[in-house]
């Protein structure tokens, strides 16, 4: 797999009021390309439908109009090619507190994909590849029998990527990676996974409110508002070029990427 | 472990001792002699019942008997609630639906009349079918509870986390979701035995409980019948009504022992402590 692509998807949710129901659309005609190598920053306030793209990419939901493309194919949700299209599309969610199990060890959360991505791996073929996940993350090996509870929120994070990692996957959604961590280690998963995105050619799309680390960290930034991409481009020039009056609004609200960036690695 | 629960299993285990002990060592509890409403003592441990009736023995075979309708009735709350609540709020869209349409005409369905209504249709019943009435009428709560805790549990990024690394559903089910249930369906288990013992002996209080065997209620249906209290005989009320109260207080301590496994902020907070924390902050 190498291309992702979303050709005008729509994404309405059905609300019940009583006997009435209404339509939300999260999602309207949303248009975008991820290939491999590449991290697309997705910005927008809270509701604006980020995490609904996500969930969209990931399976989760069904758009209820438009095509989600698969190196120009319609994406398949049964059979062989969703199983390969799962293992190649991987995320990193937002709460490190909600996204491990706590009823079970580090080692079972990064097992699990493991086997399920090399059935025949052997037991000690799978520890091994567990360990050099864990090594990766920059977490030490005997993190393995522990339960998350022990964990701080940044090691659960790397966790939580080293799990996405495990099948070896071409594309990483990470929505809002650091935005439940302490400011003082937001940097540290950040450029964690900057690091892991080159050595492996991810095509990463990074869910994000924050500006100045969407235009550190990113090739593009798309900037989502009720549910529309209303600027899309390289990100240097939306931050320092926004068309769109909510682009605007956010560029102002932090004035100097550098020096938030600066603040953030402090 | 706490002292309470350490108490609780205690009192609890010694019952079950006795319960499934005893009835091996005692003689016959029906066995009727010439020596009415004697006391403790006199080569009856708990005194004889007014046909003569060794009561340390009705005891044992009673408890036997109470525990049993408990044990099924927890077993069959268990299944029935975990299919009920569990799988249907798993599955989702109109199982979900249909599930709990059903769980809640359970639920207003009121138990004690559909009780007496079984009990006066059917004239010889056996322990196991006032049980299973038991367990028909008291599920539907527990599974609402538990429903309502896999719906809160499945929408959970590490279940979705799970989804997308291609687990199948089932192991998802009991691999993922129920290991995180289990505080919550020993609680809910715990207190289906309480209220079956308890709702067994108020049935055989009135008479309409399991005809020919013994109970801590049918033994407490004869001493009334009796005039126990009037004659003053309190070896043969007592023991049974007692039993029933330590082991009802056994399960509770349990019980809360459990809950507060679940959620460990009640464990130490007492009044005074947060007072102590608001005077300092
Ligand atoms: N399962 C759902 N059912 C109904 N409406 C939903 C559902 N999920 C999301 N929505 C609605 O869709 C809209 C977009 O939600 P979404 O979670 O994608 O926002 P977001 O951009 O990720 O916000 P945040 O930055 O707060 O995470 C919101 O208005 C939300 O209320
Ligand atoms: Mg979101």
């Amino acid at each position: 797999m190498s291309v992702l692509e979303m050709r005008d998807v729509v994404m309405e949710y059905r609300l019940r009021e009583g006997l009435r129901t209404t339509r939300l659309r999260a999602v309207d005609k949303v248009s975008f390309e991820l290939p491999p190598g590449r991290t697309i920053a997705l910005v927008g306030q809270s509701g604006s439908g980020k995490s609904t793209i996500a969930k969209l990419l990931m399976q989760l939901e069904r758009p209820t109009s438009g095509s989600i493309l698969v190196d120009g194919e319609p994406m398949q949700y049964r059979g062989a090619r969703a199983a390969a299209y799962r293992k190649a599309v991987q995320m990193v969610f937002q709460d490190p507190f909600g996204s491990l199990n706590p009823y079970h060890t580090i080692g079972h959360h990064l097992a699990r994909p493991v086997k399920l991505h090399h059935p025949d791996f052997s037991r000690e073929q799978v520890a091994d590849r567990v360990a050099e996940l864990l090594r990766r993350v920059r977490l030490d090996e005997d993190y393995v029998g522990r339960k998350p509870h022990e964990l701080s929120g940044g090691q659960r994070q790397r966790v939580a990527i080293a799990r996405a990692l495990a099948p070896e996957p071409a594309i990483l959604v990470a929505d809002e990676p650091v935005s439940m961590l302490d400011v003082s280690i937001r940097l540290g998963v950040l450029n964690l996974l900057a690091a892991l995105q080159r050595e492996e050619n991810l095509g990463v799309l990074y869910i994000t409110h924050d500006l100045a680390t969407a235009r550190h960290f990113s090739d593009e930034i798309m900037v989502l508002y009720h549910g529309a991409v209303v600027e899309h481009g390289p990100a240097d020039d939306v931050i320092l070029n926004p068309q769109h009056e909510y682009t605007q609004l956010l560029a102002e609200a932090a004035p100097a990427p550098e020096r938030r960036l600066a603040e953030l690695g402090h | 472990m706490t002292l309470k629960l350490g108490v609780g299993l205690g009192i609890a285990g010694v019952i079950v001792l006795f319960g499934v002990i005893g009835p091996l060592v005692v003689g016959n509890p029906s066995t009727v002699r010439d020596m009415g409403l004697t006391g403790p003592g006199n080569g009856f441990l708990l005194g004889t019942t007014q046909t003569g009736q060794d009561v340390f023995a009705q005891l044992a075979y009673a408890t036997r008997g109470s525990l049993i309708i408990g044990v099924v009735v927890g077993a069959l709350t268990l299944l029935l609630s975990s299919f009920f609540g569990i799988v249907g709020a798993f599955v989702g869209g109109w199982a979900d639906e249909a599930f709990s349409l059903f769980t809640n005409i359970m639920l207003v369905i009121p138990g004690l009349p559909l009780v007496i209504l079984i009990s006066s249709y059917v004239p010889n019943k056996s322990i196991w079918l006032v049980a299973a009435v038991l367990a028909i009428t008291s599920w539907a709560g527990s599974a609402r509870v538990l429903r309502g805790f896999t719906l809160s549990v499945r929408s959970r990024d590490y279940v979705l986390a799970a989804k997308i690394s291609g687990e199948k559903r089932w192991r998802i089910l009991f691999v993922e979701i129920l290991p995180n249930l289990i505080p919550l369906l020993a609680s809910q288990v715990v207190f289906a035995v309480i209220f079956a013992i308890l709702g067994e002996a108020g049935l055989s209080f009135l008479g309409l409980g399991a005809s020919g065997s013994f109970t801590w209620g049918t033994m407490l249906f004869y001493a009334q019948n009796g005039l126990a209290l009037r004659l003053g005989a309190w070896w043969w009320f007592a023991p049974p009504g007692l039993a029933i109260a330590l082991f009802g207080a056994a399960l509770s301590l349990i019980n809360f022992s459990i809950d507060e496994i679940i959620n460990p902020k009640l464990r130490s907070q007492t009044r005074a402590e947060r007072n102590k924390w608001s005077v300092k902050a």
